[in-house]
């Protein structure tokens, strides 16, 4: 299927088909109300427990717009280093749905909030900039319940008129990878931002994906299908594959492809036809009359961008930079804020290279382990760096610290005092070490002597009965200083 | 007959504040006639116990700081009233109670207002004679078988009828002073952003206007002083200071400079409008007014314009009313099916018209020549009216073509019932004032009215040459009480 991961090609007969994908991922806005009314937006609230007249769509009810999802998607939009426009306009996308209250959609259609942008994916082969479109600012619809009753849908309006942000990609994913990295990118830098919790499982992020195939080497773009509403990464990848081999097969049996809107079935993994473009809703979008255009002024925008956080971006750059971390280290450090956060208060205090390996070695396994976050973390970032300390500073051993990390995981307790209750501390007196090689020497005389004849292995045994004795505690190093000078 | 019947609103005020009428003794009078008025077909729903229960509260609890202390009022049944019936005139809402008071309302009630009831109009106010309500027809006071006009057809009606001293209506292409001119009433529209669409039934949001509708001036400028306000909860609310516009009247209109427009002489005009025209630029002159003729050139577009912008703005704005979620609902055999039927018998004949004028003007492949065209000529429009105000300070023209017509007359003639639109249209389209006051009587003894248009937020200047007219003019209404 594929040479490398960012280079996926699909190939039939004697054909390389390249596939080229763009997405349109639907962000639920970090809002405590909606777009358009004062409604709470809590996720796994019982239905229709928030829902105002506004969302519900009685007679005289009228949107105003939320000031604070606006600036959300202003910052996300500085996020995307996009550009922000000051003059945007709420239309109406007009179709009839149980779920859809006002039998419209408030929703940004000609003249978005945020226009061209960017994001940059860090790939095994390097960076790739990938260019946004768009975002724009739209309700979301209730939600339909079909399986409560056998004869009647139960609609719950609870989401009805949460405010999305729906970020449009330009054409420029190349492979399943790319749409991994894209996401997650995505979902980093509005995490930055507090924009959008990007949680996939409660439907605070969505995509629909828009996918299309060429032969290799063509620029000419093909007819693209949109595969609606798909709301796991895994899915989407499931999805874009069997779309463009469905699309290869068509082409290489002389077919065409057919622009439409599919719906991908996660329980067969197949994209269906939804609806084809003769099908296509006519939305009859127009300029909402109830809202007046939203005009943006300098002041405003500057004052956004004057409290956007550091982004992963800038942040990567200054963990090279400043704490000379690899690429590969700073983007695992950095992809996360918490995980970055987490990092910075540990380097705090201690040495950095060593921090950065058992944040990314021990705790990221022990993390992966529970399946928790690193907000959930068992053990503090004070702690943690209280151990590296330790280590650093040769009060422990690498292989003590282990066993201390193992028992911090179970009560997030100081080191220090595990190490003292425990009697961990390592022994770095040389009288007390020469007494237990004395001790090795002693009670080894034939190894001494086919050390002496040359079998130069044998020092490691010496040093790992040292150890042993020392029941894990001698320092190493001064113990092989030591043996070496008595074993001359 | 104790002579309430005939009191103006500042009257009434006057003589509840000086304790010479209670409140109840008000309400108790317009509720006997409106009962004895049932053959005008006014009132959708009445409140008649309720009001008297408060007038009766009012009464041992008086607050006269109120500017409309104690004074029942019946509103279009467009305006939303809490736990009280509103049906904007259709099946579809038939049998729906708001859990919320519109703003306007809200503004009444603060104010010391009692509801009557709510009244008759055409079907979500889409309609030139009331003919188009679900509840029927509404008969004018002025004779029988004649329409009181629309939309605000009931109210007119009822204010004509003395069956509340006061009322409001909404405006959205005339809907406040064509009735008023067909009944010899006065009736303000104002500028679009002064009063709240709060709570009000929407037809088509970027022309409705809720106004008062009064006996005369003073009452109008009262009334306009109490329902105007800047309200959050509608966007296009505009925030500016409103004036005391009671206290401010005046008829010294001496210096004015007054428009008359003469793309308004329309082709087939008739006599008599021209001459009550001319009799309303005599009077200006006589009051030291300057009358200067002037060009408004886009005005033959406005009623096209209108009628693709407002069905549009209509087409989506009823497509809430699909049987889900509150309101009619018909049966079906599937969500769609429900849909077709809960509309089909929901919506009476003039609505479906105007939600299909509407759907097609935005559908695609034809938004572009209607729709943007339309909203390009009322640019246009806003661009005449701007030019003319460098010139003058308001605009003199006819109110309407005609005097009332028979009912039935237009029924199956939309567009020359579109057409009584012509003069009051293009003043929506602008989002400017404009004030219709009667002028005088036709052949048949029907009311004429004159209207004058002013510039945005500009009121009290038109309100001021409206009460100067109104002076000099000295209208008497010729109401018979034929149907008691």
């Amino acid at each position: 299927m594929s040479k490398n991961k960012s280079n996926y090609l699909i190939k039939r007969n004697n054909n390389e088909y390249e596939v080229v994908i763009g997405l349109e991922v639907h962000a639920q806005v970090l809002s405590k109300s909606k777009l358009f009314s004062e409604s709470p937006t809590k996720f796994g609230s019982e239905p229709n427990t928030q829902v105002s007249l506004v969302d519900a769509a009685f007679p005289g009810m009228l949107p105003v717009i939320n000031e604070f999802c606006i600036k959300q998607a202003v910052k996300t939009g500085i996020g995307l280093k996009a550009k922000i426009n000051k003059k945007s306009i709420f239309d109406r996308k007009n179709y009839f749905y149980a779920d859809l209250p006002q039998g419209y959609q408030i929703s940004q259609y000609k003249s978005p909030i945020v226009g061209e942008g960017s994001v940059v994916l860090d790939l095994p082969s390097g960076e790739k900039t990938v260019g946004i479109e768009r975002l724009h600012l739209e309700q979301d619809a209730g939600k339909s319940i079909h399986d409560i009753d056998p004869q009647n849908t139960f609609v719950d309006l609870n989401r009805s008129g949460v405010a999305l942000m729906e970020i449009v990609s330009k054409p420029d994913l190349r492979s399943l990878e790319e749409v991994n990295i894209y996401i997650k990118k995505l979902r980093s830098i509005m995490r930055y931002l507090g924009t959008c919790d990007g949680n996939m499982q409660e439907g605070s992020l969505r995509a629909d994906v828009n996918v299309s195939v060429r032969k290799m080497g063509s620029t000419n773009l093909g007819t693209r299908c949109e595969i609606k509403n798909v709301n796991s990464i895994k899915f989407m990848q499931m999805a874009i594959d069997y779309e463009a081999n469905r699309q290869v097969d068509i082409v290489e049996n002389g077919g065409k492809i057919d622009q439409e809107t599919r719906l991908f079935d996660t329980k067969k993994n197949e994209t269906r036809s939804m609806r084809s473009k003769e099908d296509a809703h006519d939305y009859r979008y127009f300029p909402d009359p109830d809202l007046l255009p939203l005009v943006l002024t300098d002041e405003f925008i500057n004052d956004l961008k004057k409290n956007i956080p550091e982004l992963p971006d800038e942040k990567k750059k200054r963990f090279i930079e400043k704490f000379k971390l690899s690429s590969y280290e700073a983007n695992i450090l950095v992809s996360d804020i918490e995980t970055s956060k987490y990092f910075e208060e540990v380097i705090k205090n201690t040495d950095v290279k060593l921090a950065t390996n058992w944040i990314t070695g021990e705790l990221f396994a022990l993390l992966n382990e529970r399946n928790l976050d690193i907000t959930e973390s068992p053990i503090s970032a004070i702690n943690l760096s209280k151990l590296v300390d330790l280590i650093k500073k040769g009060t422990i051993s690498g292989k003590i610290a282990k066993s201390v990390f193992e028992m911090m995981a179970e009560d997030d307790k100081d080191p220090q005092k595990i190490i003292e209750e425990k009697n961990l501390k390592q022994e770095s007196d040389p009288k007390e070490l020469e007494k237990l090689i004395d001790k090795v020497i002693n009670e080894n005389p034939d190894k001494v002597k086919e050390f002496k004849l040359g079998k130069e292995k044998l020092f490691g045994f010496f040093v790992g009965q040292a150890m042993k004795i020392s029941g894990g505690k001698a320092n190493p190093q001064l113990v092989n200083e030591l043996l070496k000078k008595k074993l001359k | 007959m104790n002579g309430i019947l005939d009191l103006t609103l500042v009257k009434l005020v006057e003589k509840i504040k000086n304790r010479e009428l209670s409140s109840e003794e008000v309400t108790k009078t317009f509720i006997d006639r409106s009962q004895k008025s049932k053959k005008l077909n006014v009132y959708i729903t009445e409140n008649f116990d309720k009001a008297l229960e408060e007038a009766k509260n009012f009464d041992q609890k008086p607050d006269f700081k109120k500017k409309l202390a104690g004074i029942p009022i019946a509103v279009k049944d467009l305006f939303c009233t809490k736990d009280l019936k509103t049906t904007a005139a259709s099946k579809i809402l038939e049998n729906f109670i708001p859990t919320y008071e519109s703003t306007i309302t809200d503004n009444l009630w603060k104010e010391g207002g009692i509801l009557l009831g709510k009244l008759n109009c055409d079907e979500f106010a889409m309609g030139s004679s009331n003919e188009t309500s679900y509840f029927g027809n509404v008969q004018s006071p002025l004779g029988a078988n004649l329409v009181p006009g629309g939309s605000s057809g009931g109210s007119a009606s009822a204010l004509a009828a003395n069956l509340t001293p006061i009322t409001i209506g909404t405006d959205t292409g005339g809907s406040i002073r064509q009735p008023a001119s067909f009944t010899g009433t006065v009736g303000l529209k104002p500028t679009y952003g002064s009063c709240s669409r709060y709570g009000i039934v929407a037809f088509a949001s970027s022309l409705d206007q809720a106004g008062p509708m009064t006996k005369d001036v003073k009452d109008c400028s009262l009334l306009f002083e109490v329902i105007s306000s800047y309200d959050k909860k509608d966007s296009t609310s505009v925030d500016f200071k409103r004036g005391n516009y009671l206290n401010n009247l005046t008829n010294s209109i001496k210096g004015k400079k007054i428009g008359i427009p003469k793309e308004y002489r329309v082709d087939g005009m008739s006599k008599e409008i021209e001459e009550l025209w001319q009799k309303g630029v005599n009077i200006l002159k006589d009051a030291g007014a300057e009358v200067i003729d002037i060009s408004l050139p886009n005005t033959s577009y406005a009623l096209p314009a209108y009628y693709i912008v407002a069905p549009a703005e209509a087409s989506s704005n009823l497509a809430r009313y699909d049987g889900v979620k509150y309101g009619f609902r018909a049966k079906g055999d599937n969500l769609i099916d429900m849909y077709e039927k809960t509309r089909s018998e929901g919506f009476g004949n003039e609505v479906k018209r105007r939600i299909m004028i509407g759907t097609y003007v935005l559908s695609s492949g034809y938004y572009d020549a209607y729709y943007l065209k339309a909203q390009k000529v009322r640019r246009l429009i806003k661009n005449d009216f701007d030019d003319a105000y460098k010139k003058v300070d308001a605009i003199l023209t006819p109110s309407t073509p005609n005097s009332a017509f028979k009912i039935g007359e237009k029924t199956n003639d939309p567009v020359s019932m579109y057409l009584n639109d012509i003069f009051t249209v293009p003043v929506n389209l602008a989002g400017i004032p404009a004030i219709s006051i009667p002028a005088g009587h036709d052949s048949n003894g029907l009311p004429l009215g004159l209207q004058i248009i002013g510039k945005a937020f500009d009121e009290q200047n038109i309100l001021n040459i409206a009460f100067s007219m109104e002076q000099q003019i000295k209208f008497k209404n010729k109401i018979t009480d034929w149907w008691i």
